[in-house]
């Protein structure tokens, strides 16, 4: 337990290091001298050259690398080369936390819709049932969110009337529940697949043939015996399932007029503003990599045998 | 007679003799099972349809895709323009076909650069060498993986973007070869960079697993104890067993990539106008806010429905044919 734990709290540093190059190389390929993107158009060549000695960008790369680490662990991700003497991470920060939010809660809409119909569909099987709720399911993953964000909108905000049409005011407010439906519905799909097969395998297991044996309810050996280790390997996917729902969560942004970090990363890529997407990036993959760690750890915790067999 | 029907199904369903078939026969062994789904055999016809129009586009389309016609914008669907015209007049039908192709070009391209190629020879690789390969393949694959995808793919369209422009006009400035730029080329090399991270390593993992799985089999110890060549058993031997994880990926990826063209051509890094994409065309008409989008949706639905659809259908019937083939091919399920 403590070897495995160990050797994944000290493999994850090392991981982020390599992404974060692989990362900070991308940003740096960028065309133009980043001193004179940052000192504007007509800069005189003293400005620029003070600009390149504060910012070190004459020392060798794996230099500059490691100063922007060791920044960035203290919080600070460098300046904006758009908005200037603005902090890389004092913009991120606020819309960072919307589309957190905005992800999070997509991401209990995912979970609460297809864990449930995964295992409906699993005791289901052989029945038309089955295909036909998956078939469905897979319908509605495969409906991109540019039909579905609009269609929602109309159907609940200008027909019905129920729910405000855009904007955000936080992710308990009603704002959120159209775009998390629009993220997480979609994705219930890949977590009702990974449930369903978890299920059947479970199914097949001699102790849940014996808890029927030894005359136990039905609903208990539900619960008890299938539910309960059908969900061990979902968590295993857990972390890695959240890398997919950004993509999504950018244009649920924009069209629902969240105030999340969508429109600043575009407004990066059009305006040559690489600090802010290279943060962006990074602050992701620490997220992403931080998520897997804590859902490994889990697994180990709660599933004797993977931590028994490394 | 029906009975010819029933012997095949006692054939495949013998384990020993289904092992005997000889590698030709897998195919259409594949071929036979699907035909017996008809939801995957629906989504091969929907995409034999779309893939044939979207090869075919300069035959199919009725209309240039550029082409503009001012004294008839957002007209309904007619005779003239099978599905209406936008916001310019241009044709909707024509620019779907082009679209279509579009997306083919760039999955193709995709797929057989991340999956086939880096996927099937890093995959047999790692697996069958394991050792310094196996964890160097492995771990890259780990630290690309912790990368968001589309933050990635924003980043590369951000930094590459800029370079290879550069080097398609140094090409043209300095070698006769001309019309790089205008080509599209440009799009589909940044965009084939940006998807390829996120797409070798599912395939790889796959490959890699099966090869696994088969390389210390007894034929494979025999092979090898007769002296045979690495390179010849990877090829003789692997290879042939490393296919169906190969096929399935490819199925599963194809949508995928597809997606993720449309998204990245919706938020304007992708496919760059005038070169037409369904994501392009999605972007256009809903102006990337919702408002717009709620308003074509109620006035022009064709305008934002013709392209989404086509895109739905494309995911939908990858995701169904990856499944099926999935359960056909994959022996654990057999």
């Amino acid at each position: 337990m403590l070897i495995y734990t160990s050797r994944r709290l000290l493999w994850t540093p090392v991981l982020l290091f390599v992404a974060g190059l692989f990362i900070f190389s991308l940003g740096s390929v960028a065309p133009g001298d980043p001193a004179e993107l940052m000192a504007g158009q007509r800069a005189d060549p003293e400005a620029i050259e003070r600009i390149r000695e504060r910012l070190g960008l004459d020392d060798p790369f794996l230099m500059q690398y490691m100063r922007y680490i060791a920044d960035a662990l203290k919080g600070d991700f460098g300046e904006s080369y758009r908005y200037r003497g603005r902090d890389v991470f004092e913009l991120l920060g606020p819309k960072l936390r919307v589309s957190l939010e905005l992800n999070l809660v997509s991401y209990v809409v995912t979970l609460v819709i297809g864990l449930p119909l995964g295992f409906w569909a699993a005791m289901r099987q052989g029945t038309w049932k089955d295909p036909t709720m998956t078939t469905i399911m897979l319908l509605i993953y495969a409906l991109p969110v540019f039909f579905t964000a609009p269609f929602l909108i109309l159907v609940f905000a200008l027909w019905l009337d129920w729910i405000p049409v855009s904007g955000w005011s936080g992710m308990f407010s009603t704002h959120a529940v159209l775009p998390a439906v629009t993220i997480g519905l979609p994705g219930a799909f890949v977590f009702m697949r990974f449930m369903r097969a978890s299920t059947l395998d479970v199914l097949g297991q001699e102790y849940v043939r014996t808890a029927h044996g030894k005359g136990m309810g039905h609903m208990t050996v539900n619960r008890r015996h299938i539910a309960r280790n059908a969900l061990l390997p979902i968590i295993t996917i857990l972390g890695f399932s959240l890398a997919g729902l950004f993509g999504g969560s950018l244009i649920v942004e924009l069209i629902y007029g969240i105030p999340g970090v969508s429109r600043l990363a575009l407004e990066a890529v059009f305006q040559r503003d690489y600090p802010v997407l290279t943060a962006l990036t990074l602050l992701g993959a620490g997220m992403l990599a931080l998520a897997n760690l804590v859902a490994d750890i889990m697994y180990s915790v709660i599933d004797p045998r993977i931590r028994l067999r490394s | 007679m029906n009975r010819a029907g029933s012997s095949e199904t006692a054939r495949i369903d013998s384990p020993v003799l289904a092992e005997m078939e000889a590698p030709d026969s897998f195919l259409r062994h594949a071929w036979n099972q699907l035909r017996k789904r008809k939801l995957a055999l629906f989504a091969v016809c929907v995409l034999a349809v779309l893939y044939t129009l979207g090869i075919f586009a300069p035959l199919v389309a009725t209309h240039d895709y550029s082409e503009t016609n001012l004294a008839k914008t957002e007209a309904a669907p007619d005779t003239e323009n099978w599905l209406g015209t936008d916001r310019l007049g241009r044709d909707i039908f024509s620019r779907v076909v082009w679209g279509i192709q579009t997306t083919i070009i760039l999955t193709v391209i995709t797929i057989l650069t991340a999956s086939v190629f880096l996927g099937l020879a890093l995959g047999m690789a790692a697996g069958y060498l394991r050792g310094a390969v196996d964890i160097i393949t492995m771990r890259t694959g780990e630290v690309v993986a912790v990368v968001p995808d589309f933050l990635l793919v924003l980043i590369i369209a951000a930094t590459v973007r800029p370079r290879i422009k550069e080097f398609g006009y140094w090409i043209e400035d300095n070698t006769p070869i001309s019309g790089v730029i205008s080509s599209g080329a440009v799009d589909y090399i940044v965009l084939g960079l940006a998807f390829l991270p996120l797409s070798w390593f599912g395939a790889m993992r796959l490959i890699r697993g099966q090869t696994l799985a088969i390389r210390d089999a007894p034929y494979v110890d025999a092979a090898r104890s007769m002296g045979v060549g690495t390179p010849t058993i990877l090829i003789r031997h692997i290879l042939p067993n490393v296919i169906t994880p190969l096929v399935v990926s490819v199925s599963f990826g194809m949508g995928a990539v597809a997606l993720g063209e449309v998204i990245a051509s919706f938020f304007g890094i992708g496919v760059q106008p005038p070169r037409p994409s369904l994501g392009v065309m999605i972007g256009d008409v809903t102006a990337r806010t919702g408002s717009a989008a709620v308003e074509t949706l109620r006035s022009h639905p064709e305008q934002l429905l013709s392209p989404i659809i086509v895109v739905w259908l494309m995911i939908f019937c990858w995701n169904i044919l990856g499944d099926a083939l999935n359960d056909i091919l994959n022996p654990r399920a057999r």
